[in-house]
């Protein structure tokens, strides 16, 4: 493996990678809020946004400039630090992952060896802004959504770290690169459904979407941790969410889906990013689906599943793999 | 669970409303909290408060008649037809058969509307959000239909006493039984998207769950006394209008869970679809308006007046004195005495359980604080 060895060159690299990435997660986050309104939209029978550009496709962009220009308003006897705090805080982590996801097979900012523990461990970071977000509103229905997604996010992290670990138990590598390098013949969806059922699951809970959107449950607690944020702090949680969901996807389809793997393209080293985004902006496209059908579980119901089908599900299917793998 | 030494230490208060999204309306609810479990809801009334009563006893009988659509607005017209049927009662009016049934057509879609409403908000509720979209669709071919013929979507002045404004005419008949055909459809969609859904079910079976001792000791009616088990329907109980010459049957639940009370107003909607068909096919000729003095006289004595609406029963109690000016008007609403069970029912839940106890409820807001 590579040692971390930060010379000029590649300094100017990551620099430009950061640039990449960070442009990329607004234009993603614009990109789905605008599918999820024409997909809702759809699902519901009527047109969705339609008047701002051709079938209303500048309107994130509108509705963006707006949440711009409106005050960020503090509300009465909040902790004003960690209310301002908050959103810079659920913003930054999902920056990061991006930074070691194979997008094609040389577009990748960084291979790191632990690359699939650095991602879950940005995962885990995210889900302190939601703690803080709502510590920090002096709101008790933030404070019902900050517990909310903690006890969420600890219950859904194991599945999801168990249904990876079967993948890293069958390629012997946390390096995303290598992971997908290894499914050049079979994706791993055909020899671990089990693993790719489980962390999907998990992974729409753990990017708080609906039927698992507790932190936010709109007709139980208003709107969760960010009842009191509004403007930008509000929208900063706005895009978290969408790159959570974005970055979720494109694990998915790194470990399971074979990333850049596809039919064969002219430049396949770089154009493997096509295949690549279909994948995820499938899974996504499901994710939003499954929002706009079904009613929300209730909270004890969803740790009940969390611990009692998920966590024993994947410890049965990392054994069964385990002993399928030595033989 | 309920009662440990942590939970008594620390209790606090939540405020749900006057502003919250599930609680439809300005009404506050007064929780007193441990953790996620509700202790104590307390709901306090009276944001909204308008002195309909008040209103009916300064002016002519006739002049209240546009109030009584604004205490519910979700079914206004059987709220219309208690009213008319009341001072009719009183007055001794004869009314033309052709209007009692252009009477029962108009509210019994307008139950259908109400219940199509109540059906997406209580989805609503519980978290899904495509359902009310769907209901609305249909709710709005019934205000497209009544619109043409009583003039207004929402709060309809359509009765009169001794008959109705308008006459229905044959585009009225049409669109009615297109709209009865598209509703039979639509039934089987919802009873994919909601009916069958696990989650759905999951939220709603042996929650909330309304003895029929329970329900009776605080006067709940309609579908929520209804999905207890208890087959009271003020249309078969206490007929009133042509509702004995028609058909139709009084859907009851079991174990009174907001489970039952969804499926007691789901049932219901297609009974009601019944009660319309049969009166279109029997739809007799004839005057809508029976000749009415000017001035009605209310004879001095009291008199009482309940319809079923969408909510339950409704009765409006009336003491005269001689003059065209009621001397005392009571409405008794269905919604004041359904919530009122809820401090007993809300004791140590969970806060969706809640809601969704609520929301099976079916409250409106503006027709418990008048």
């Amino acid at each position: 493996m590579e040692t971390i060895s930060i010379l000029p060159p590649e300094l100017i690299r990551m620099l430009i990678a950061v640039i990449i990435i960070i442009s990329f997660l607004f234009l993603n986050a614009i990109m789905m809020g605008y599918l999820e309104r024409k997909i809702a939209a759809h699902v519901q029978r009527r047109p969705g946004p339609m008047e701002v550009g051709f079938h209303g496709i500048l309107q994130l962009i509108v509705d963006g400039v707006k949440l711009l220009g409106k005050e960020l308003l503090i509300p009465f006897k909040v902790d004003r630090t960690l209310f301002r705090v908050a959103p810079l805080l659920s913003f930054t982590p999902v920056i990061l992952p991006l930074l070691v996801i194979p997008f094609s097979e040389k577009l990748q900012a960084r291979d790191l060896n632990l690359g699939l523990i650095f991602i879950v461990s940005m995962g885990s970071v995210n889900v302190m802004a939601l703690l803080v977000a709502g510590w920090g509103s002096n709101n008790k229905y933030a404070m019902f959504g900050a517990m909310r997604a903690v006890a969420q996010s600890i219950a859904f992290e194991i599945p999801i770290l168990l249904s990876m670990l079967a993948v890293v138990l069958m390629c012997n590598t946390f390096s995303l690169k290598e992971i997908v390098g290894a499914q050049e013949k079979i994706w791993f969806v055909f020899l671990q459904p089990l693993a790719f059922l489980i962390y999907v699951i998990a992974g729409v809970a753990e990017t708080n979407r609906a039927p698992f959107d507790l932190p936010e449950a709109e007709s139980e607690l208003t709107a969760g941790f960010h009842t009191e944020y509004s403007g930008m702090g509000f929208s900063l949680f706005f895009i978290g969410e969408y790159t959570n969901m974005f970055i979720v996807a494109s694990v998915a389809a790194v470990l399971f889906l074979g990333g850049w793997h596809g039919p064969h393209l002219p430049y396949g080293e770089y154009l493997g990013i096509v295949w690549f985004f279909l994948k995820v902006y499938f899974l996504l496209f499901l994710m939003i689906m499954i929002r706009w059908t079904y009613p929300r579980v209730r909270f004890d119901q969803l740790l009940n599943f969390a611990w009692k089908y998920l966590v024993p599900f994947s410890f049965v299917n990392i054994l069964i793999t385990a002993v399928l793998v030595k033989l | 669970m309920l009662e440990s030494d942590f939970q008594k230490k620390n209790r606090f208060f939540l405020n749900m409303g006057p502003q919250h999204p599930s609680t439809h309306g300005v009404l506050l609810i007064v929780l007193e909290m441990s953790g996620e479990y509700v202790l104590d809801p307390q709901p306090v009334l009276g944001f909204i408060h308008r002195m309909h009563e008040k209103m009916a006893e300064s002016r002519p009988c006739q002049s209240f008649m546009p109030n009584t659509a604004r205490m519910d607005y979700v079914c206004a017209l059987p709220y219309n037809h208690g009213y008319v049927s009341l001072v009719e009662r009183k007055a001794g009016i004869e009314v033309p058969r052709r209007a009692e049934y252009i009477r029962v057509i108009t509210s019994e879609l307008n139950r259908v509307a109400s219940h199509l409403l109540w059906l997406g908000a209580y989805l609503l509720d519980l978290g899904a959000f495509t359902p009310i979209l769907y209901g609305f669709d249909d709710r709005e071919h019934i205000l497209d239909i009544l619109e043409d013929i009583t003039g207004s979507r929402l709060t309809y002045c359509y009765y009169r006493f001794g008959g109705v404004n308008q006459d229905i005419d044959d585009k009225f008949v049409d669109s009615t039984r297109a709209f009865i055909k598209r509703l039979r459809k639509r039934f089987v969609i919802y009873e994919k998207l909601v009916t069958k859904n696990i989650i759905f079910i999951k939220r709603t079976e042996n929650i909330g769950i309304v003895s029929p001792d329970m329900a009776l000791r605080y006067g709940m009616t309609g579908p929520n006394l209804r999905g207890s088990g208890i087959a009271y329907d003020v249309r078969k109980n206490e007929p009133y209008s042509i509702y004995p010459e028609f058909d139709f049957e009084v859907p009851v639940g079991e174990q009174g869970d907001c489970l039952d009370r969804y499926m007691v107003r789901v049932r219901e909607m297609e009974q009601s679809l019944r009660i319309i068909e049969q009166a279109l096919d029997r739809l007799p000729e004839g005057p809508v308006r029976a000749k009415v003095p000017k001035n009605i006289k209310l004879s001095p004595g009291d008199c009482n007046f309940a319809v079923e609406a969408a909510r339950g029963e409704l009765s409006y109690y009336l003491v005269g004195d001689g003059t065209g000016v009621p001397y005392r008007l009571k409405v008794r609403v269905p919604s004041y005495s359904n919530l009122s069970c809820l401090p007993e029912l809300g004791r140590g839940i969970l806060l969706p359980d809640l809601v969704s106890i609520l929301g099976s409820f079916d409250l409106v807001i503006p027709e418990m604080d008048r």
